[in-house]
């Protein structure tokens, strides 16, 4: 599972019936500081609460099937959690 | 499975159920000198690891699904091992 920030909502013209109840969001994938990294994708959206701006973490493959309700529907990313902070320890936390 | 050391932690409020209560760690992946990669990995915890530690992290569904004892898990990352110690054979 990786981070992403939210940067688009896409609305589409047209679905295969198996995606016609899902939210599709248009993600940029984050590298662990929070700057962006690599190229942004189409994720469904498992919580059904992210919007623009919202950082959140996917999870990519078969496993993104299993975030959506109804679930088992032919994606291959999808948003399990919004992220409401990321805490990155500090060496000296481990003194 | 990857080897990863625990630099932090996730937090979120609105997720899938599977997450409740569980926690999830920011773990950056080394390399064979033990050494950050820029890689990294937001995974659930099985094993109570925390800061600093090195972690064997599996990186594939199914295996996720078995340990979570849930077959309908959406986490692909979770946390399975604490590593003392990795020798490094010269070859």
């Amino acid at each position: 599972m990786l981070l992403g920030r939210v940067i688009g909502t896409v609305v589409p013209a047209m679905l295969v019936d198996e995606l016609s109840a899902t939210p599709l969001l248009w993600v940029q994938p984050l590298d662990r500081d929070g700057e962006p990294e690599g190229e942004p994708l189409v994720c469904a959206d498992g919580t059904r609460m992210a919007g623009p701006g919202q950082v959140i973490y996917w999870v990519a493959s078969r496993e993104a099937a299993l975030a959506l309700d109804p679930w088992f529907v032919p994606v291959d990313d999808a948003i399990v959690g919004l992220v409401d902070e990321v805490r990155v320890y500090s060496p000296k936390d481990l003194d | 499975m990857i080897l990863g050391r625990i630099i932090g932690s996730v937090v979120s409020t609105i997720h899938h159920p599977i997450v409740d209560g569980r926690k999830l760690l920011l773990a950056e992946r080394l390399d064979q000198n033990g050494l950050p990669t820029g890689g990294y990995v937001i995974a659930v915890d099985a094993i109570g690891a925390g800061h600093g530690e090195t972690v064997l992290v599996l990186d594939e569904g199914s295996g996720a699904r078995q340990i979570l004892d849930d077959a309908a898990a959406p986490v692909r990352s979770i946390v399975v091992g604490i590593v003392d110690a990795v020798d490094l054979e010269a070859t």
